[in-house]
């Protein structure tokens, strides 16, 4: 079986990618995608450490993560609602053009 | 590192490089949903099937599908030649490199991540719910306040403006008519807020 490490370094390089993908694209539809990326990356983490940990029948990081998965849907709906009404307001969904509270 | 988890971690980084780095907007959700698939099978690795299929039903199933309508909902404003990363697109790349250098320096320097897993637990559906029912009642209630409030905030803000209240002389109120579908396609400059 693969150990702890190679979870926990794959999940780093879904994060980096997930954060440099928010950071970088200027479409506001990816930056949401990178931040789901980021949230997936940490429960990824969580199921690792859960199932490598000590006592797994806790049943702890298992439920952490259905409950992150919730509220990430919740957040995606919401963020999605948010660029549609944005894009209606200024006929785009670019994030350098939204710029009036600009100081 | 078995074949399996090496199959699984390559099509999930290469996956979400293309969904963060593709030009069409389509592509990159169709990306994005098969790095959730291979997510769900590094669930399924880690023997939390409950979690590795919830994980399919929520994001690929509703998420992925979400992100494609918005996709093809502000389809007007997509780039045709424009870059498709912004202009200090290297800051960010660093910032990102910077913090995988330091997680993945963290965990190689960790000693505990060498460690290798026990059994599998025996994790059964009716574990599960026992667990939801008792021990975690209070989240699971908040959780579903949080869903219904963002499933209404979702659609408030998503709604067309149809028509607004106004107070009148008498005390009651008035339904000014919606805005016909022309002023929404072609909406007046002053206010489009764009200078």
């Amino acid at each position: 079986m693969t150990p702890l490490a190679g979870y926990l370094l794959l999940s780093a390089m879904l994060f980096a990618i997930g954060l440099a993908g928010a950071l970088t694209r200027r479409n506001a539809i990816l930056v949401l995608v990178g931040i789901e990326l980021m949230l997936n990356a940490a429960n990824l983490n969580f199921i690792a450490f859960w199932r490598f940990g000590s006592n797994p029948e806790a049943l702890t990081g298992f439920m952490f993560v259905l409950f992150a998965i919730a509220v990430a849907a919740a957040e995606a709906a919401v963020g999605l609602a948010l660029i549609i009404a944005i894009y209606r307001q200024y006929r785009t969904a670019n994030v350098d053009q939204v710029e009036e509270m600009k100081g | 590192m078995t074949p399996a988890f090496a199959l699984i971690a390559i099509l999930t980084i290469a996956s979400a490089v293309a969904a963060m780095t593709f030009r069409n907007l389509v592509h990159c959700a169709l990306a994005v949903a098969l790095t959730f698939v291979g997510l769900a099978a590094a669930f399924l690795q880690l023997d939390a099937q409950f979690a590795g299929l919830a994980q399919i039903l929520v994001y690929v199933g509703a998420v992925a599908i979400l992100i494609v309508f918005t996709v093809l909902l502000t389809r007007g404003g997509e780039p045709g030649n424009d870059p498709v990363f912004s202009a200090r697109w290297l800051t960010g790349a660093a910032v990102a490199v910077a913090v995988f250098g330091v997680v993945a320096g963290c965990v190689m320097a960790s000693g505990f991540t060498n460690r290798d897993a026990g059994n599998a637990p025996e994790i059964t559906v009716k574990q599960i719910g026992e667990a939801l029912m008792t021990k975690f009642v209070l989240p699971l209630e908040v959780l579903g306040l949080l869903l219904t409030a963002a499933m209404i905030g979702a659609v408030i803000i998503a709604m067309k403006d149809a028509g607004r209240k106004t107070r009148v002389e008498d005390g009651g109120w008035k339904m000014e008519p919606a805005n016909p579908p022309s002023s929404i396609l072609h909406p007046p400059s002053s206010s489009g807020g764009k200078p």
